[in-house]
């Protein structure tokens, strides 16, 4: 499961010149050691890590960076051993709720002043998932959209149009269904692609300041909004909505049906582009919408997750990791990782440019100013991780058997007075 | 060699010799299952009595955790599922004797046979589960194919609440038959063929043949096809976790399971709790090994 390469970078120095430029002049001579223990193991997040550690070593010849890449989920439960027992100079993890309990038990540093520095003054949409009591813990490195993603071909098909309210949501999916198709695709098996599900239908009916605080605890289960929220899922539920089965299948899995057209819709997050093109649908036949809105009282507001890289409390090398936070989140480097040829996804910095990309462009436009309400990292970062597994398991239950719900509440009730004690 | 005075003060080792040796060869064994077995009961136990995310400073907190245990629907759920594991995955031991019994016989290629038989033991739980996922797919699966031929509508085993426990342990009962034959061959090797002789001229065959004649001298594998099919439904995890990771909405998780999920898995984060689901895994488990070591104990006195 460990995969080491070792940069040893004195022989790429000569191609330092470019890229470096910006910070050469900034920085003082680092040395020594840099241990930088990564999750970006998918193909295309390995080659930017890759990427980003042969370039940031071309511009400090002294420094011998050695990056360690492990495998995503396995990552997620290796971060409680290394970080306390051999930590490295830079992790990778997630923002908002996700990173608290390292942060309650002091592993990850406070970089506080770094945020302090003017460089950083281009991120200031990503700072409040990175502050937690009022200080920042991480840098982000990428983000992204989520939203509904549908086969433009069949709405073409059916004279449908993008809905931008839930009745038309609904009017659209009643045609699909019949037409003989699924409105939407999902897999639960993991559980959260349910929680996607519940954060758009809790935003758009209560608003993001009413689902912050119900993830936060500050709101119980049993509140008429929560309420409200199910009902309308249930709306769809009832009228047959979602594929059969889907309790049976992962996110992937789900795709074929997409792919072949038994469903037309995908609430997801922007990863699943690269995929469902692989599958063969092209631009032509794939497009994306805003979640529709519910209550027009009520702002727009959206998830999009962010990754995240962090300095470790017992790191070695701080000022060395200091520099290579702040080389990820420069400008040049975030348009060039999140371009369509590695991340594919939103750069961070308000300086990079978004590439050429029907969904790129669409998802930083729906961000950047179709999003008054806030912007939400995930059910599962927002709320703690106890009660997002309560939760999500509820959700899925939910979507089987809507008849539970009063035992599904009652039950995440509970959960939710141990867990915000 | 007469005696010396040499001899007579031979080193204590010397002395001793035959009474030190097997401890000396026990040694490394009993310092690993102290280390790793035994002291970890006992960590465990204390554990449980703390509230510890694993990463900070743990709160005593007396039994709580298992107050909390008391009233933990999802406790119940895994509970009752062990139970139903431990009872059926107890078929596997007739299913692998009848196929002993069956492959126990002289025919060109019998070898390979048997080698096929045994095959679902040689292969990973892994690749078993990820087969049997396959298998029960409710779309694209072989089973719902087939049941599709007869016009049956496709059953979601894996993703139904009342089927999924079912599903994973005939997935896990595969693999348990063919260790069950194994052992029942190698023990129909070791039936003496002069008393089957001598039952056949008093006339037995057939089924009372089996159940007065061959039956009790399989006995020793008998035992050890228990042993190995309890202790192998207890400890069952692997499979779960590659079939349902524990779904839908929690029903086919058991209690190695729950332990995993609570204290270990991605939003794991509470030690004791886990602990105290882990304490009374094993107070189950050790019911079992009190009655296999007892009964063990028996027979050896009995000889």
């Amino acid at each position: 499961m460990f995969h080491k390469s070792k940069a040893l970078l004195a022989s790429v120095a000569a191609s330092v010149a470019l890229t470096g430029a910006a910070f050469a002049g900034s920085h003082a001579k680092l040395s020594g050691d840099l241990v930088i223990f990564s999750d970006m193991s998918n193909p295309a997040p390995r080659a930017v890590m890759e990427g980003m550690v042969e370039r940031f070593g071309a511009m400090h010849p002294d420094l011998n960076i050695e990056l360690t890449v492990i495998d995503r989920e396995a990552y997620k439960t290796q971060i409680r051993n290394f970080l306390s027992a051999n930590p490295p100079d830079v992790a990778n993890w997630y923002a908002a709720n996700r990173m608290k309990p390292y942060v309650d038990a002091g592993l990850f540093e406070d970089i506080s002043d770094l945020w302090a520095e003017e460089e950083l003054a281009d991120l200031a949409s990503t700072k409040g998932a990175m502050t937690l009591d009022g200080k920042q813990w991480g840098v982000p490195y990428t983000y992204y959209q989520w939203g509904v993603y549908y086969r433009k071909d069949i709405f073409e098909e059916l004279g449908l149009a993008e809905p931008a309210t839930f009745d038309e949501e609904i009017a659209n999916c009643q045609k699909i269904i019949d037409s003989g198709r699924k409105c939407y695709t999902i897999g639960t098996k993991f559980l959260w692609t349910a929680g996607g599900w519940f954060d758009y239908l809790n935003m758009r009916t209560n608003g993001y300041d009413y689902h912050a605080a119900l993830t936060a605890g500050e709101i119980p289960w049993t509140d008429a909004g929560v309420a409200e929220t199910f009902a309308n899922w249930r709306k769809l539920i009832d009228m047959g909505a979602f594929i059969d089965n889907h309790t049976a299948y992962s996110w992937q899995e789900a795709m074929p049906f997409m792919v072949n057209g038994e469903a037309t819709a995908y609430l997801m997050g922007n990863f699943a582009v690269s995929p469902l093109r692989d599958g063969g649908l092209d631009d032509s036949k794939l497009d994306f919408y805003q979640f529709p809105a519910i209550n027009a009282s009520v702002e727009l507001a959206e998830d999009a997750p962010t990754d995240t890289f962090h300095i470790p409390s017992g790191a070695q090398n701080k000022e060395a990791a200091k520099a290579f936070l702040k080389f990820v989140v420069s400008p040049e480097n975030q348009t060039l990782i999140n371009n369509g040829d590695n991340l594919g996804q939103l750069p961070v910095n308000s300086k990079s440019s978004v590439d050429d990309d029907k969904f790129l462009k669409e998802g930083f436009a729906m961000l950047s100013s179709n999003s008054p309400g806030g912007v939400a990292q995930f059910f599962d970062r927002d709320a703690p991780a106890e009660m997002a597994k309560v939760a999500m398991e509820g959700f899925q239950e939910f979507m089987v058997k809507p008849d539970n719900l009063d035992k599904i509440i009652a039950r995440l009730d509970r959960a939710a007075q141990r867990i915000y004690k | 060699m007469s005696a010396t005075p040499a001899t007579a003060r031979r080193s204590w080792y010397k002395r001793n010799e035959i009474a030190v040796t097997p401890w000396l060869f026990l040694a490394p064994g009993v310092l690993f299952f102290l280390v790793y077995v035994i002291f970890p009961i006992f960590q465990s136990i204390n554990v449980s009595f703390y509230e510890w995310d694993g990463l900070g400073q743990a709160e005593y907190v007396g039994v709580r955790n298992y107050e909390e245990l008391y009233w933990d629907d999802a406790f119940y759920t895994s509970l009752r599922n062990n139970l139903i594991w431990l009872v059926l995955y107890l078929l596997a031991i007739p299913a692998g004797l009848m196929i002993a019994l069956f492959l126990n016989q002289t025919v060109t290629g019998i070898r390979l046979y048997k080698s096929l038989f045994f095959f679902p033991f040689v292969i990973s739980q892994v690749v078993v589960g990820l087969v049997f996922t396959w298998f029960y797919d409710p779309t694209f699966g072989l089973l719902n194919q087939f049941l599709g031929v007869f016009g049956i509508d496709p059953i979601n085993v894996l993703g139904d609440e009342r089927y999924v426990t079912y599903g994973i342990i005939a997935a896990g009962i595969w693999p348990q038959t063919a260790y069950c034959m194994i052992l029942y061959l190698t023990g129909l090797n070791a039936v003496d063929p002069e008393q089957i002789e001598a039952a056949r001229l008093d006339g037995a065959k057939g089924y009372r043949m089996l159940w007065h004649v061959i039956i009790p001298q399989l006995r020793p594998a008998t035992f050890i096809a228990f042993v190995v099919t309890i202790i192998g439904a207890l400890r069952s995890f692997d499979l779960i976790s590659i079939m349902t990771n524990g779904g839908p909405f929690g029903e086919s998780r058991v209690l190695s399971f729950y332990m995993f999920e609570v204290a270990l898995s991605e939003y794991g984060f509470r030690m004791g709790y886990g602990a105290a689901i882990a304490v009374v895994l094993f107070l189950i488990m050790l019911c079992f090994i009190t009655y296999f070591l007892w009964s063990m104990y028996q027979e050896e006195r009995g000889r």
